[in-house]
């Protein structure tokens, strides 16, 4: 049988993975000074608009869900009874 | 030119019905044979309208070859091809026909240029995609393809209707661009927009795609919505409508899809959000909007089928496809699991992988059409889809908690179909020119642009921060085991109370117009027994008066009487003295 993988079964790992990642965010904050910007609205000459609404999109969309699930949440065998 | 050469979709159906026929390799071989046959009919077939023939003084086309119809032509077969691959080793022939009948009638649908041949092809996908829905043969799929095959004849019959109406109207049964005005377009329009799934016509996809048996649901996937928003594409391309319907689209069922815990489910969802996206971009109705939708339908339907098809993988191998029962298969599955990643980078548009490529298009369009709302919600939506297709999906599958299951990769043909999908995927990514040329129109349009990628990682990147952090802080919604009502909801619960209702309102009038009724025929037959009696009583007594009885004797003749004419016990003499004296007194009085 294959040996398994387990990478991920190391804390250190994982903690070298989220650094990684935390640190990509900050790249990519810089390179927006670098690039030529073609804004399409007026809202998007703000820098970093893109980062600051895609964190809040998914926050709201989380947040929106939570109160979704209180409505329409049922248990499995809803329809079968 | 092409009077040697079949129509696809005939081939496809003509040949499916030899397959139960054979055996192994042979029928592996020939049912791989199938789609690469109709690819090469469409790579060389000439521009214009073949395959035409009359039946009963309408013209049927079979063959209504443009750009437009050529793309989705060629994506289906593909896509076909990649279905047949991943269910080779499927011993059920019954799935095997109905996939590839299903997938002929697709390609009728796409080529066809009447309305009969359009109609003939659609109701035969439906019939057809039904058996791949029961063909696990449980009880819930049972329901849930009795349930999908009802909705669609009854979009069907809009669509018939629509089609009869607009026959009478323009007395020819061709049709092209139809646009909304008139009861014809908008039954059409109803009818087309359910086989999209189209909010608030959406409730079946959810509710049957994820029934499917692990490889069925691939096929599922691709043809029937794809092939309306083609229809949608030629028939109603620039109607404002669609934009909002997309709009509502995108943004919906994103929220089910993260509180979802059955990934074909969740998938399910997502798949609804992205032909959002197609929706808006024909909507909108300009050259790059329509080309955005036909690209992202194109590149959708190949990292749909992956992400189905990883799906199906684990399914196959584990048993489960819940979120609370599976979690940390990447050790033991790493290929399904990296095919997985590839499929959900595509689905949220990374750069370098197809959504990117194709999704912009639209999103730039409505740039374009200075539709600040509908970008915003596209915005919000394409980082909801990283969300829940690009982390949840492969997250809780393939990392997340360790369920201890220890499945490996499914079979090669399994893993050979979702590695051709995958390398799709990056290729239409790396390199989106070749799929460009595909398009129906001819506009310049650059995806990789610094301040697009840019844009774009920081949108996705930042929405996987939220991730990691609601996931670490613990305020993420846990996944639990339930259902989550949707519109379905109506024909299901809502349905079936309106039956309770009718059921105890109808049954409990019957019981009280008997009761009436009863009463009534009781009233009467005593009525009428009373005449009688009181006639025999009449004449008896007078006949004993005149024989002399009198005081008690009489009385107690009298009762006696009364009580045998009453219960019905009077001797037969008695009765038929009776009853021919009755014919007597009538015969006389008249």
């Amino acid at each position: 049988m294959k040996k398994e993988l387990t990478i991920f079964d190391k804390p250190k790992n994982v903690k070298i993975l989220l650094r990684c990642f935390y640190g990509s965010l900050v790249v990519l904050l810089i390179a927006e000074f670098f690039i030529h910007p073609h804004p399409a609205f007026y809202f998007e000459q703000i820098k970093g608009f893109s980062a600051v609404y895609g964190f809040f999109s998914c926050v709201l969309l989380i947040f929106l869900a939570k109160i979704l699930r209180l409505m329409v949440m049922k248990k499995e065998d809803y329809y079968d009874r | 030119m092409t009077g040697n050469l079949l129509p696809p979709a005939l081939i496809f159906i003509a040949a499916a019905l030899l397959i139960p026929f054979l055996r192994g390799r042979t029928k592996a071989m020939y049912m791989l044979l199938i789609p690469v046959v109709s690819f090469t009919i469409l790579m060389k077939i000439p521009m214009g309208n073949t395959w035409i023939c009359d039946f009963w003084g309408y013209t049927l086309i079979m063959g209504r070859i443009d750009k437009l119809s050529l793309v989705f032509g060629y994506i289906f077969t593909i896509m076909a091809f990649l279905g047949v691959l991943f269910a080779l080793k499927v011993k059920d022939d019954l799935q095997h026909v109905s996939a590839i009948v299903y997938a002929g009638a697709t390609l009728g649908v796409v080529f066809a240029g009447d309305f009969l041949t359009l109609y003939l092809f659609w109701e035969i996908m439906a019939v057809s995609s039904t058996f791949l829905i029961i063909a696990s043969r449980t009880d819930a799929a049972r329901k849930a393809g009795f349930r999908y095959i009802l909705v669609h004849l009854v979009g069907g019959l809009f669509l018939l209707a629509g089609i009869v109406l607009y026959i009478q109207q323009t007395g020819t049964t061709a049709f092209d661009y139809i646009g909304l005005s008139g009861t014809a377009s908008y039954l059409i329009f109803i009818g087309i927009a359910l086989n999209a799934a189209a909010i608030p016509l959406h409730a079946w996809l959810p509710d049957a795609y994820p029934m499917g048996t692990p490889t069925s649901t691939v096929f599922l996937s691709a043809f029937t919505t794809k092939s309306a928003v083609y229809l949608l594409i030629r028939t109603f391309p620039g109607t404002e409508l669609l934009i909002w319907i997309g709009a509502f689209m995108v943004f919906v069922p994103i929220f089910y899809a993260v509180l979802e815990n059955d990934i074909r489910r969740v998938l399910a969802y997502s798949l609804l959000n992205q032909i959002g996206f197609m929706l808006v971009g024909t909507g909108i109705g300009s050259q790059l909007a329509l080309n955005g939708a036909v690209a992202h339908a194109f590149c959708h339907i190949l990292y749909k089928g992956l992400l189905f098809m990883a799906a199906g993988s684990v399914l196959q191998m584990t048993g489960k496809i819940k979120c609370t029962e599976i979690g940390g298969l990447y050790k033991t599955m790493p290929l399904t699991c990296l095919f997985c990643i590839v499929g959900a980078a595509s689905i949220s548009a990374f750069p370098l992988f197809s959504g990117f490529v194709s999704k912009s298009m639209v999103v730039t369009a409505t740039v374009n059409e200075n539709l600040v709302l509908v970008y915003l919600i596209l915005q919000f939506a394409s980082a909801g889809v990283f969300h829940h297709a690009g982390i949840k999906v492969p997250f809780f599958t393939f990392f997340g908690h360790d369920a201890g299951i220890r499945a490996k990769d499914p079979s090669w043909n399994m893993v050979l179909a979702m590695g051709i999908a995958a390398f799709a995927c990056i290729f239409i990514g790396v390199f989106p020119q070749p799929l460009y040329n595909l398009l129906p129109f001819t506009v310049e349009y650059i995806p990789y642009t610094g301040a697009h990628v840019v844009g774009q990682l920081q949108l996705l990147m930042f929405g996987a921060l939220a991730f990691a952090l609601l996931i670490l802080s613990g305020y993420y919604p846990p996944e639990i085991k339930s259902i989550n009502l949707d519109v379905d909801w109506t024909y299901r619960k809502l349905g079936s109370a309106a039956y309770r209702t009718l059921d105890t309102a109808l049954n409990a009038a019957n019981r009280r117009a008997e009761t009436i009724l009863m009463a009534l025929v009781k009233g009467f037959s005593r009525f009428f027994l009373q005449i009688i009696v009181h006639m025999a009583l009449f004449f008896s007594v007078n006949l004993w008066l005149v024989q002399g009885y009198r005081d008690k004797h009489l009385a107690l003749k009298k009762q006696r009487l009364y009580m045998d004419l009453v219960h019905g016990s009077l001797p037969i003499g008695m009765g038929a003295a009776v009853a021919v004296s009755f014919v007597i007194l009538v015969y006389v009085l008249t």
